[in-house]
């Protein structure tokens, strides 16, 4: 209870707070406010928002409901960025967790692959694996962990050798505990805020990464996302720029209020690092 | 800075040079079983969906790739191709794809040159200002500005600059790197290209600012705590000659690092920068090579903009320990 009095404290990890709470209320509710299919035709095409009352944030190039996709762009957002994030996190903390934890060979095999996978330019090798995958929902959110997950590993295995070398874990291998159990029910308790604070960008950055993707042409072409719809206004920007404005403020607002947690989180969770930074 | 040299022993030059080697044959490996990944026969793959393939040509993929061969031999060749820069040919374009890699390498590396180069001056400006007026109003308004940056899809930006500078402003054109009346050489041909830079390297600019800006902030505000420049400000040097001659020094090493990885990874950053703004580099025949789904192109820039990191890095290895002698080499 302490820590939520400490967050609310802080108005900007506040407006966080309620920025991602919208988007997170329009994923949930989009199939309520907007019965239909994103992708059908409800009104006359590049009808300016507040020009119709039934499209309030008007229509694309082809009559489509610019807020129906709004809401359905916030469910591909959060799911892509959420279940990136959460296997980057998991891959991350494995890696992490054994090669700082085991140090020696471990430690040097382990980190060599992570060089590898952080060597290869992120977007770029997001881009190949949907290229040669194939675009779904499913590969993006693959390609999106694969490209995220070494910088856990990075900042995992850095804290477990700080961890390591800690009394109360010295005491845990005396009294005869697994190096399973040191590692998953002692250690990682202790490394978890870290590790969620960064998990919050990691959503953010794949939300980006994702409308990147799909904004280039290489989204899952069964869902309408807000990438997806910044590409395809892309030919209208001369004389319907508000087609690419309100997805773009719309990833703006998300990608903010991610950052703005996390920062809050980072405030509340980790005080150490505060006290560091000044 | 006689001091660094003589201890930057041979020993850590040749173990760098030997790791950032095994580290390009690791990414081949990766990359040739990305391709084995490739749904279907991999020849068909590589020929890529453009409606280019006869059966001779996936013939000859066959037989160059050594396809009909085992696993490791196929991967054999495909490392063997990788070493003597034989990536191949691209029907698409008529051309080798080192050739069409090479033509296009140069516009990629002037807009990476302008854009970093944009960044740096920007980033150091606001992130110094910001630590000395440690959280005070321009530091707020300062941090604000590189948080909003740092959350913008970098394309969006991209489109809304095109908006703002060439649709509403007409001051800039809207893509492209000239004018196709515009000269070749001469003056004249260069402010053609700086006109059509100029929005492309704004751009990419951005994206990097917020972090210039961010680290330093943090590397000042460390700095400026120490002893050296409590004397510095008691010999009456005046605050600015403090800020930008003695702690700037030593607040942008972290800086070295990141410049060093930007460069590296700039040739995939720019695929999305390059795309908006039909800019003719590395970044746009990536796109084009995925358009067409022609793997052997695409696979062929992903190892070598791999490649190009592994060259930063260390490069950036090499440099650390001259411009900061306190380095441990190991």
């Amino acid at each position: 209870m302490r820590s939520i009095s400490f967050i609310l404290r802080h108005w900007t990890t506040a407006l966080g707070i309620l920025l991602l709470a919208a988007v997170i209320l329009m994923a949930l509710t989009a199939h309520l406010v907007f019965p239909g299919d994103p992708y059908d035709m409800v009104g006359a095409p590049l009808t300016w928002p507040g020009e119709s009352a039934d499209t309030l944030l008007g229509t694309d190039s082809l009559g489509r409901d610019m807020a129906a996709g709004l809401f359905y762009g916030a469910r591909v957002s959060l799911l892509v960025g959420f279940a990136s994030a959460l296997v980057a996190a998991i891959v991350g903390v494995l890696v992490g967790a054994f090669a700082g934890y085991y140090g020696g060979w471990t430690d040097d095999v382990l980190m060599r692959i992570t060089e590898l996978f952080q060597t290869t330019p992120q977007f770029m090798l997001a881009l190949a694996v949907v290229a040669v995958l194939g675009p779904s929902v499913t590969v993006i959110i693959l390609s999106l962990s694969a490209v995220s997950w070494p910088a856990v590993a990075r900042l995992v295995r850095g804290e477990f050798m700080v961890m390591r070398e800690r009394a109360f874990v010295h005491g845990c291998v005396v009294a005869g505990m697994s190096d399973l159990r040191i590692i998953f029910a002692q250690i990682l308790p202790n490394v978890l805020p870290v590790i969620i604070v960064m998990s919050t960008i990691l959503v953010a950055t794949a939300i980006l990464m994702e409308s990147a993707l799909s904004f280039l042409g290489f989204g899952d072409p069964n869902v309408l996302t807000w990438g997806t719809m910044i590409g395809m206004g892309r030919g209208q920007l001369r004389d319907a720029w508000y087609i690419i404005a309100i997805p773009g403020v719309a990833l703006l607002l998300t990608a903010l209020a991610l950052n703005l947690v996390g920062e809050g989180l980072n405030d509340a969770l980790n005080p150490r690092l505060k006290q560091r930074k000044g | 800075m006689s001091a660094p040299r003589r201890n930057l022993p041979f020993r850590f030059i040749g173990k760098r040079i030997l790791q950032a080697v095994l580290t390009i044959l690791g990414i081949a490996i990766i990359n040739f079983f990305l391709l084995q990944l490739a749904p279907g026969d991999a020849a068909e793959a590589l020929a890529g969906e453009a409606g280019t393939a006869d059966a001779g040509y996936l013939a000859n993929l066959r037989r160059e790739f050594g396809l009909d061969r085992p696993l490791w031999e196929q991967l054999a060749t495909f490392l063997m191709r990788i070493a003597t820069f034989n990536l191949g040919y691209s029907f698409r374009y008529g051309e080798t794809i080192s050739t069409l890699i090479l033509s296009r390498l140069p516009a990629t590396l002037l807009l990476m040159a302008t854009s970093i180069v944009i960044a740096l001056v920007i980033g150091i400006l606001f992130g110094v200002t910001a630590a000395r007026y440690f959280n005070r109003l321009p530091d707020r308004l300062i941090s604000l500005v590189a948080l909003l940056f740092y959350a913008t899809p970098p394309f969006w930006i991209g489109l809304m600059m095109i908006l703002v500078f060439s649709v509403w402003l007409g001051w800039a054109p809207t893509g492209g790197m000239r004018d196709i009346t515009a000269p070749d050489g001469g003056i004249a041909g260069v402010f053609d290209i700086a006109r059509h830079l100029a929005l492309p390297a704004l751009t990419q600019a951005f994206f990097y600012l917020a972090i210039y800006t961010r680290l330093v902030r943090a590397g000042m505000l460390e700095v400026l705590s120490l002893d050296y420049i409590r004397v510095a400000r008691a010999k009456g040097i005046s605050e600015q000659r403090v800020a930008y001659r003695h702690a700037l020094r030593n607040a942008v090493l972290p800086l070295v690092t990141v410049v060093g990885t930007n460069i590296g990874g700039f040739l995939g950053g720019a695929v999305l920068t390059e795309t908006v703004f039909s800019w003719p580099g590395i970044g746009r025949l990536m796109f084009d090579a995925m358009l067409q789904r022609d793997l052997n192109l695409l696979l062929s820039i992903l190892v070598l903009s791999s490649v190009f990191v592994v060259i930063a890095n260390l490069a950036v290895d090499l440099i650390y320990p001259v411009i900061n002698p306190t380095v441990e080499l190991r």
